[in-house]
């Protein structure tokens, strides 16, 4: 018998809206630790939630983005249990009554388009950070002490939580950075996995080819990057199948993710799980969504990844290139670079293979560089009318991405503007022509040959600036 | 008037204006009256009397420069300890926060600092608010001034206690279940539970988010209108607080009752646990309401019976996840522990009081899966029942009335180990919480042992001014406010 995975992801976001979820702190927790704390978010006694209006917009238009009904009335619920980085000891979340729910996300997959529903997206507050010192794991339970930081602790976090819609770790995946995207193009949070700023659990369960229902789920945590998410799910399709087929049983548990050893571990048993006693948050009256409301964050709403993708394919690009360049990094470069007349598959073709390359040898991204949509026009047009050569233009757009000025500047300032004027060229050649009066004789004869030699000539004579083209037009003539 | 320390806010303020004392006496002769009461007694836990004295200067030199902040400008007002004020240790009467000296000023704070009062100190309550005789607190429990063989009532305790003694000319509690009118009735002062959402509850110590609210003791009905409308509107801190304009409480005070129409709870006029004393004072009092002008009817409400159920599981499941904060991580009390767990619940084990354990142990039952409907959710369902019986009955009248305890003070001890006996104590309050509508107490007589009697009004969703107003003519015909004074003569000198 043959085994088909069912696969759920919950994705949290943390925004970046400029104060936090409950108070008025700043979102930074690059600060000093716990320097961006008031009595709210340190959950002191006394101090009471107020709710950022900014926060819920943002949400809202993460539900758009995700094609969900966003909910007229919800409720903001506690959910109970101890943590010592978690200031009230009760999380404010949404339980049963979310902003956001029904919508649904497609994906490509191998086989076409994959329609992925979106069970709910709902708002919380983040933790603070716990660090662990002295032990060997870096976990709580073998540390000598532990140090927190309350900087992230009210930091607005979405939660969304998709539908048991895929069947292979390689369209979860798919999944995750499609929502990745979106949320980038929304510009609601930097979405960075390696910051945590934006972070995924899976569940997974088999169940025999063909068939409709479910088999017993296991949570995944602990899975810090788009590879870690196809690994974990991987190796958990692996062990399930292999405890099915020897006629043993799934296990609901939770799971944590050991990068370093390649496996999943247990965590807690269904029977250890958290009773979290959600109950209303009473501090908090319900939130109110009217139409006005929804249709102001709507109007608001900035382009999508794939409306962007189907408006470059208009432009004349091929799918796979419309949806490399419609990624966050790239997108808003590409289209800037268009608007000031840069030729679409030019444009594109620099976004995804050199500026992509040199940012990720730089450990950086596009939009943290100098570069605008103006440079990439310049740059195309200058090597499109031959001013600079394939080589020359690589060479300028490092200096430009490294800050040395648009293309036009470094090109002059750094001599490698090719000579693409003919009389400019034209003495050169005749130089060359009456140097090499034995490689002019075979010419004359016929011999191709030596045309690629005499281009050579003229190059080396020029310093390398020679555009060869117009060389070898005018060295055969 | 021989001691400043028996004027009522109203008159203390005429003299502070005429220039006939100055703020730093009246605050000496509240000072003066608390060192002569507090061994018996214990209203305070802590007298910031540096504090207090810096703040009479500041009033002082505020009158001479003509500047008036208003009828609170130089009283001296004492808060319970579970408000919390910036510099000045706040427990709430917990061993888990002792020391705990809180970076900020509750929104009713700022306020009354605003207006130029002087905070004389913070007075005992139950733990965490849990309780009705202040006898459950972990520093020692408060006694009642007319008779310090009983108690205070509570949990707001020693804020009644301290202004029917005169260690203060004024105060505030806080009441989720009927924590300021249980009291003031004991102790023979008015107080005051606002419309729920009426003053912020920003620095307010919570016990249960959806019940609690901020009011004030005062020995007159109209001195309460006057702290009451200077700790009263909305707050940006306060999501939970009336945006709308503030009712004038003391716009009708004059105005009598002819032609109001009043309401008798019939539930609340008699049976079991009820003193006929009370009762007899209670119909007493209405009679003579009938007698200025006002009809009478008697309303029935039953879902009044079940509101004392519904109270004790929605307040402890609230209280649950508000206490679940005091770990030992951040603040107050820490008990070691060779894990987080373990630290956290020696803590907790230790820093917490019976009561509050109870209570505690009470809402996360009520609250756990496959119990949540039963309980919790049933007890909502139960709530509205209740709103739905106070909005018929205020189709057809402008306030209701009943007993606001169904005893007088009872003694020290006597209750304290059934906890059941206690709750009772509260059933003819309790309901105004849950249905978030004002209610308050005003003294019209003593009972055969000399003990005080209140009678409660209760009024719809902002009418504390035609609440006052009825509240006004009772103390008018009762005259029990000559008598306050009275209370001071029970402590010895
Ligand atoms: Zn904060």
């Amino acid at each position: 018998m043959t085994y088909e995975a069912v696969i759920g992801i919950e994705t949290h976001v943390e925004l970046s809206t400029s104060s936090k979820m409950f108070c008025a702190c700043p979102v930074d927790t690059d600060s000093e630790p716990n320097t961006n704390v008031c009595p709210v978010c340190l959950g002191l006694p006394g101090a009471l939630p107020v709710m950022n209006e900014k926060a819920v917009e943002w949400a809202m238009m993460i539900g758009h983005g995700l094609n969900c009904e966003i909910v007229g009335h919800s409720v903001m619920s506690r959910k109970n249990y101890f943590y010592p980085d978690m200031p009230k000891n009760y999380q404010i979340s949404q339980y049963d009554l979310p902003l956001c729910i029904n919508g649904h996300l497609d994906i490509e997959t191998d086989e076409g388009v994959r329609r992925v529903g979106v069970t709910r997206v709902h708002m919380e507050e983040d933790t603070g950070k716990s660090s662990h010192i002295g032990g060997d794991s870096g976990r709580i339970q073998d540390a000598l002490y532990s140090l927190i930081d309350f900087n992230r602790a009210g930091t607005p976090l979405m939660e969304i939580v998709s539908e048991p819609d895929m069947r292979t770790p390689a369209e979860a995946r798919a999944f995750v950075s499609e929502l990745r995207e979106i949320v980038l193009a929304l510009g609601v949070s930097d979405a960075k996995l390696e910051d945590g700023s934006m972070r995924f659990d899976g569940n997974i369960s088999m169940r025999p080819g063909g068939t409709e229902g479910f088999g017993v789920k296991v949570e995944i945590k602990n899975m810090n990057s788009m590879r870690s998410l196809q690994q974990a799910l991987e190796y958990e399709i692996e062990r399930q199948t292999e405890l099915l087929v020897d006629g043993h049983e799934v296990v609901q548990e939770t799971r944590h993710w050991n990068e370093g050893a390649g496996k999943t571990e247990s965590m807690r048993s269904k029977e250890e799980a958290f009773d979290y006693r959600y109950f209303p948050e009473p501090d908090l009256v319900p939130l109110a969504v009217d139409e006005a409301w929804d249709r102001r964050v709507l109007a608001e709403l900035p382009e999508l990844p794939s409306q962007a993708r189907s408006r470059f394919e208009d432009l004349g690009l091929d799918p796979e290139a419309a949806a490399l360049v419609a990624r966050g990094e790239t997108g808003p470069l590409f289209a800037a670079a268009v608007e000031a007349g840069a030729d679409p598959k030019s444009a594109a073709n620099w976004l995804t293979g050199e500026v992509m390359a040199w940012t990720r040898r730089n450990n950086t991204d596009p939009a943290a560089t100098p570069l605008t949509g103006k440079h990439i026009a310049q740059l195309s047009t200058m090597q499109g009318d031959g001013r600079l050569s394939a080589s020359a233009a690589k060479e300028v757009l490092g200096w430009v991405l490294a800050g040395e000025g648009s293309p036009e500047e470094v090109a002059e300032a750094r001599d490698l503007v090719q000579m693409s004027d003919a009389g400019e060229l034209q003495g050169i050649v005749d130089y060359v022509l009456a140097e090499n009066p034995e490689a002019v004789a075979k010419l004359a004869e016929g011999d191709e040959k030596v045309l690629g030699y005499l281009v050579g000539q003229v190059m080396k004579a020029s310093g390398g600036k020679a555009d060869p083209k117009l060389a070898r037009e005018l060295l055969a003539t | 008037m021989s001691d400043l320390a028996d004027l009522t806010i109203s008159a203390a303020g005429v003299g502070l204006r005429s220039g006939e004392f100055s703020a730093t006496d009246l605050l000496e002769a509240v000072h003066k009256r608390a060192t002569m009461t507090e061994a018996d007694l214990h209203a305070y836990l802590t007298i910031d009397r540096v504090g207090a004295a810096k703040a009479a200067v500041a009033a002082e030199s505020a009158f001479r420069r003509g500047e008036d902040h208003g009828p609170l400008q130089g009283i001296p007002i004492a808060l319970k300890d579970n408000m919390v004020t910036r510099a000045i240790e706040t427990t709430a009467s917990s061993k888990i926060l002792a020391g705990w000296v809180p970076p900020y000023d509750a929104t009713v704070v700022s306020r009354l600092k605003q207006a130029g009062s002087v905070i004389i100190g913070k007075t005992n309550l139950d733990e965490f608010a849990m309780g009705s005789s202040t006898e459950n607190s972990a520093y020692g429990l408060t006694r009642n001034p007319w008779n310090p063989d009983t108690v205070p009532g509570g949990s707001s305790g020693g804020s009644a206690a301290a202004v029917a003694v005169g260690s203060a000319l004024g105060s505030l509690g806080s009441d989720t279940g009927g924590s300021i009118r249980q009291p003031a009735s004991f102790c023979g002062v008015v107080g005051v539970k606002p419309t729920y959402g009426l003053v912020s509850r920003y620095g307010l110590i919570a016990f249960a988010s959806s019940l609690d609210q901020i009011g004030p003791f005062t020995r007159t009905v109209g001195d309460a209108a006057l702290l009451l409308q200077a700790i009263a509107g909305h707050d940006p801190m306060d999501s939970t607080s009336y945006q709308g304009a503030i009712p004038d409480a003391t716009s009708g005070l004059d105005a009598g009752v002819q032609g109001l129409r009043i309401g008798l709870i019939t539930e609340m006029m008699g049976g079991e646990g009820y003193d006929p004393e009370v009762i007899a004072a209670t119909r007493a009092t209405v009679s003579k309401l009938e007698n200025a002008g006002a009809t009478v009817t008697e309303i029935s409400m039953p879902s009044v019976d079940y509101a004392l159920s519904a109270y004790y599981l929605i307040a402890p499941a609230e209280c649950s996840a508000n206490l679940a904060r005091f770990d030992g991580v951040r603040y107050g009390l820490r008990v070691g522990g060779s894990t987080t767990e373990e630290m956290m619940a020696n803590t907790r084990g230790e820093g917490f009081g019976p009561e509050v354990k109870r209570r505690i142990l009470l809402g996360t039952y009520a609250l756990s899966a496959g119990y949540y409907d039963a309980y919790y959710a049933q007890a909502q369902r139960v709530r509205t029942l209740v709103i739905n019986d106070f909005n018929r009955a205020y189709e057809t009248v402008d306030v209701l009335i009943s007993p606001t305890a169904p005893t007088t003070a009872f003694k020290v001890g006597e209750k304290a180990s059934d906890p059941l006996a206690m709750y009772l104590s509260d059933i003819c309050t309790i309901p105004s919480n849950l249905s978030g509508h004002p209610g308050m107490s005003v003294p019209v007589g003593l009972d055969a042992a000399g003990l005080p009697i209140g009678v409660q009004i209760l009024a719809p969703a902002l009418g504390e001014p035609v609440m006052f107003r009825v509240a006004a003519e009772i103390e008018r015909q009762a005259a029990f406010a000559d008598r306050a004074v009275l209370a001071t003569s029970a402590v010895p000198r």
